[in-house]
């Protein structure tokens, strides 16, 4: 039996390269964390139930706000959404766009965990 | 333009009240009102308003600009010259004038009198003094008010016990006078119930507190050195020491224009008019209550008014109409206690029998009148007149069960319930506004009604006295169901059960997590999911509520609940506009010591936040970021405050006056009892939040009776109301229970919030769950007061529990690591603030920085953002 001694870690692809956010225990599930990005923007990684992680931006486009990693998750249809603390709007975790207007969208990121 | 004027017609309405509103609302349905001018002398100083509620201004606080039944705008949509203030003086039947107070004479092709009523006061010496009163318009309530609110003012004496008499002995009682009705006949109500009816009605009258006296006349109305009333002398020797006196000895026709311009009157008064309601002279119709009706009859009833008020309209707009005579029915609940009754209900016809079933312990008495072939003729229903209903629409017709069976109760071997399935569709549900349940059955198939509100708005059915709305519910549903349409009563797209039977599934299987119950219990499409964001917070709610109970751990932040929290409460703190948060310490009743101020003042001064006194009685310190949360609460932890779940679906504030202690009228002391309130029930997590207050006297200083539960003392303990609400929606709260000692109100109080508690919906204020449940107040009141479910011990129970588990959720908070590292703004950044929470300086602190980049989304007023 071998043990890994390198620690896993929660990566967000940014630019070129992958940023680290933290170990992945800090992400629960239902959850998210907020991650300041290189350029001084933000993001937010979720888990899901099954254990799955998404990356959207943090910033709420209706109000100007970081504050959706702070709101609560739903999934409609199959597909994981998180609804904006403020004035609700949701947002899929996998496109970013949001649900309840067609015209606005959050950046989405690529991330991993290993 | 003056061809156009004299083509015109002039129609004068002398009266300003129901039936004169009523009256102009059939012109301008007619059209009428856009071809003729329309001009009404008013006497009262406000537009016309509903007297048939008018105790609602006691009872639920309904304010005088609620109780108008002039729809906004009204007038002016008509061009109806409104006169306010100005009544008539004198009519002139050959010119065809009336002059008014003003000294204004218009010519009238038309005149409608509408003048109503007067109360009959008996010529008793003293009637005059002061502290007499009558009980017929808004101004009498306010004076009755006023002088009852005299701190000498302590008994109140109403005479007459009939209708309107017990409605004025109810309004005292609410006022925190002792009350005595005196009534001349040998019981009360005389006119609409029989010897056994009234035999009920006094022994549950007699329980509210009241003092009967029946048979026996008042003779004089003694007063003191100051001219003020202080006693009454009855017809039997005996006196009454009373303040306060209000006559409701009956009502007389205010037929005295029509008298003076000759117009025949009837014997007990009242203008005489045919059936199409006109007088003796064409030009001159009479209405309402001023009218003796072709029948010989003068009603003191809105609905037959108004429909004298529709033939009038009708007769003038050159359409027929007639009215010949209206029923007598009526559903009151005089002091919380249901009467009714409708048609025959002496027994007048010959060879008519009773059917009748009392019961003394309960106060139920309820007679029916049955005509030898088994047709229902009528009845009285005292104590329990949830069948008036269904009863009234059956009279004239050979009801479908058995006779016995209408009168006894549910279960006492009544088999067949009646529903208003049993009735025809020509069956008038609503006798105010004379809907049948045909017309409420069309609103809902053919003008696709899918709500009571839109069917009331429809017909007009219920938006009178209000007796039958439950009817027209029931009706509404069942046409509904026939139709195919499932309401669907379920939660979210996540769970078919409302939020009451979580709270049962939970309770009973001891389910302490969101993923059990919805991977058990949720609709087949959710099980698996994510779940969203409408049954988290309310699952979350629940569990919080009955951590205790099942052994779930009681903290917010605990394991999975933390996921399933609103923003708010993932932060014990509520998020601003701008991304910061809000902080506000728990001061129990307002009350708070020098030493503590200075503590909130330092450590606002320290974190540069803005500080503002709330609408609470407490602090608010606003600007906060994530990372300052756990610093700041450690400083106000270290002073001794502790959180006071301004973020949470929890009790708020029990706000508090200075009471006994120090004001001058002050009879309890409020301030105590207010902390004590608070404490008890800090941390309790409900269904939407919760709010009290404590005053120290009737002068209600703390504002208790817009509150979810609120006390005022009284000379001889608390008076709890309940259901009150700020807001948008404002609510009077009702009055639960009187003259509670200490012990008995947090008892209460304990199986009222767990009842609440356990059967509200989710965001359901206390105010909207008394209104939506079944039986209203007086369920509730059965349930909590007089056990009737049986579940009071366990409500009391589960109140323990969560008094013995209550923990301050900051001090746990800043002494455990693990829930601090989630206080930061960035995971891979703790130190880092987050940049786009930016404050400017106004008024020498700081606000968030008005929004530059990305414009403001407008929010529409009705999705309220509810946090
Ligand atoms: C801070 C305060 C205003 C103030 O500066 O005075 C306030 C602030 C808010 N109120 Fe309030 N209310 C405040 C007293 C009141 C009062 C007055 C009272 O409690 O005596 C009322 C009317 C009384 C009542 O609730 O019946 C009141 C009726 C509301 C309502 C309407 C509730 C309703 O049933 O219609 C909402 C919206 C809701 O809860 O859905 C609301 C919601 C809110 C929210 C949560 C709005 C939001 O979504 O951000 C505000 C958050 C406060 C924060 O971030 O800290 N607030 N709010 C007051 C805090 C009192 C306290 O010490 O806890
Ligand atoms: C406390 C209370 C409870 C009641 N409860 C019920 C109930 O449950 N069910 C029910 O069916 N009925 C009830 N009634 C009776 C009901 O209110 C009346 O039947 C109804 O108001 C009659 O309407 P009206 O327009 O004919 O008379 P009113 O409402 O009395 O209106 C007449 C108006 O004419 C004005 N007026 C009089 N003379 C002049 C003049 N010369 N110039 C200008 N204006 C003048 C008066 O000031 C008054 O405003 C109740 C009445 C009271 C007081
Ligand atoms: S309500 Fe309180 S403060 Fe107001 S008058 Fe009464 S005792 Fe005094
Ligand atoms: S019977 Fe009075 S409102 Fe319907």
């Amino acid at each position: 039996m071998t043990t890994h001694v390198t620690r896993a870690m929660v990566r967000i692809g940014f630019g070129e390269g992958w940023v680290p956010v933290c170990v992945p225990g800090r992400v629960e599930p239902g959850r998210a964390v907020a991650v300041l990005l290189p350029d001084g923007s933000q993001a937010a990684v979720f888990r899901i139930r099954g254990g799955a992680l998404h990356a959207i931006g943090n910033v709420d486009p209706f109000t100007g706000a970081g504050v959706l990693a702070h709101g609560l998750t739903g999934s409609l249809d199959g597909r994981p959404y998180v609804a904006s603390p403020l004035l609700k709007q949701r947002f899929d975790l996998a496109s970013g766009r949001c649900l309840d207007d067609d015209a606005v969208a959050v950046p989405v990121y690529p991330v991993v965990e290993e | 333009m003056a061809a156009h004027l004299t083509a015109q017609r002039t129609i004068v309405l002398v009266g300003h009240g129901m039936v004169g509103q009523r009256f102009l609302e059939a012109l301008a349905d007619r059209g009428v009102t856009a071809r003729d001018r329309v001009v009404v002398f008013c006497e009262e100083p406000r537009p016309a308003y509903d007297r048939v509620h008018l105790t609602s201004y006691f009872s639920e606080g309904t304010t005088p600009e609620e109780l108008s039944v002039v729809e906004d705008g009204f007038m002016e949509r008509h061009g109806i010259e409104l006169r306010v203030g100005d009544p008539a003086v004198a009519v002139d039947r050959n010119a065809r004038t009336v002059t008014a107070r003003s000294g204004l004479t218009v010519r009238y092709d038309t005149l409608v009198l509408a003048t109503g009523s007067y109360p009959f006061v008996p010529p008793v010496p003293g009637k005059d003094a002061e502290g007499c009163f009558v009980y017929r318009t808004i101004e009498d309530l306010l004076a009755i008010e006023a002088y009852a609110k005299r701190p000498t003012t302590v008994t109140g004496a109403v005479v007459g016990g009939g209708l309107l008499g017990l409605e004025a002995a109810g309004a005292l009682k609410g006022l925190g006078l002792a009350t005595h009705v005196v009534e001349f006949a040998p019981r009360l109500m005389p006119v609409q119930v029989d010897d056994g009816g009234g035999e009920a009605l006094r022994r549950t009258v007699e329980g509210l507190g009241v003092s009967v006296h029946t048979a026996v006349g008042t003779q004089r109305i003694g007063t003191g050195p100051d001219g003020r009333v202080n006693s009454m002398a009855l017809s039997d020797g005996s006196a009454l020491a009373t303040d306060l006196v209000v006559f409701s000895a009956g009502v007389r026709a205010r037929d005295d224009l029509a008298r003076s311009c000759g117009l025949p009157v009837g014997e007990r008064g009242g203008v005489v008019v045919d059936e199409r309601c006109r007088t003796a002279d064409e030009a001159v119709y009479a209405i309402g209550e001023c009218a003796q009706a072709a029948d010989g009859r003068v009603y003191g009833l809105v609905a037959p008014g108004y429909e004298m008020a529709e033939t009038a309209a009708r007769t003038i707009a050159g359409d027929a109409g007639s009215f010949t005579g209206a029923d007598l029915s009526t559903k009151l609940k005089l002091l919380g206690v249901d009467v009714a009754s409708f048609g025959d209900a002496h027994g007048a016809a010959a060879g008519c029998l009773d059917v009748l079933y009392s019961d003394s312990r309960s106060g139920v008495y309820r007679k029916l009148v049955m005509g030898a072939d088994g047709t229902l003729l009528g009845g009285i229903l005292v104590g329990d007149a949830e069948s008036y209903g269904i009863l009234r629409p059956l009279t004239g017709s050979v009801p479908p069960v058995a006779a016995e069976h209408l009168v006894l109760p549910a279960g006492a071997g009544a088999p067949v319930l009646l529903g208003p399935g049993a009735l025809p569709d020509e069956a008038v549900i609503c006798s105010c506004h004379n809907v049948t349940k045909g017309v409420i059955r069309g609103a809902v198939t053919e003008h696709a009604c899918g709500t009571v509100p839109e069917v009331k708005k429809c017909t007009k059915a219920a938006t009178g006295c209000g007796s039958c709305e439950k009817v027209v519910g029931q009706l509404v549903t069942a046409e509904l169901e026939a139709n195919g349409v499932t309401v669907d009563k379920g939660l979210c797209r996540c769970f078919a059960h409302t939020r009451a039977e979580l709270y049962e599934i939970v309770l009973a299987l001891r389910i302490g997590s969101y993923r059990e119950l919805l991977d058990g219990h949720g609709r087949e499409t959710a099980r698996g999911g994510e779940g969203c964001e409408i049954c988290k917070p309310a699952v979350a709610s629940v569990l919080a509520s009955l951590a205790p109970a099942i052994g779930a751990s009681v903290h917010v932040l605990d394991g999975e609940q933390a996921a399933i929290q609103d923003t708010n409460d993932r932060f014990l703190a509520n998020m601003q506009k701008n991304g910061s948060y809000s902080i506000v310490p728990r001061i129990p009743g307002g009350e708070i010591t020098p030493e503590k101020l200075i503590v909130i003042g330092e450590v606002a001064r320290d974190f540069g936040l803005y500080t503002k006194i709330t609408g609470g009685q407490r602090i608010d310190l606003f600007g906060a970021r994530i990372e300052q949360l756990p610093l700041i609460w450690t400083r106000l932890v270290d002073a001794g405050f502790e959180s006071g779940h301004a973020y949470g679906k929890a009790l708020r504030t029990v706000k508090s006056c200075v009471g006994e202690t120090w004001c001058r009228f002050g009879v309890q002391d409020s301030v105590r009892m207010a902390i004590g309130l608070e404490l008890r029930y800090r941390g309790l997590r409900a269904p939407h939040k919760l709010k009290s207050a404590v005053s120290g006297c009737a002068r209600e200083c703390a504002e208790a009776q817009s509150k979810d539960f609120g006390v005022i003392a009284t000379a001889s303990g608390w008076n709890l109301y309940v259901g009150g609400n700020g807001g948008a929606t404002p609510r009077h709260a009702d009055l639960l229970a009187q003259d509670l000692s200490d012990a008995e109100l947090v008892r209460l109080i304990d199986r009222f919030l767990m009842f609440y508690v356990r059967t509200a919906d989710r965001l359901e204020r206390t105010s909207v769950w008394l209104g939506r449940i079944e039986g209203g107040l007086d369920h509730v009141r059965e349930v909590v007061v007089h056990d009737s479910l049986g579940i009071c011990d366990s409500l009391e129970a589960l109140m323990a529990a969560h008094v013995a588990h209550y923990r301050d959720e900051w001090a746990d908070t800043v002494n455990d690591p693990e829930r601090l590292r989630r206080f930061v703004s960035f995971v891979n950044a703790p130190d880092t603030p987050d940049p786009t929470v930016r404050f400017v300086p106004e008024r020498g602190q700081i606000r968030p920085e008005p929004a530059t980049a990305p414009a403001a989304v407008p929010v529409a007023l009705s999705e309220t953002v509810t946090v």
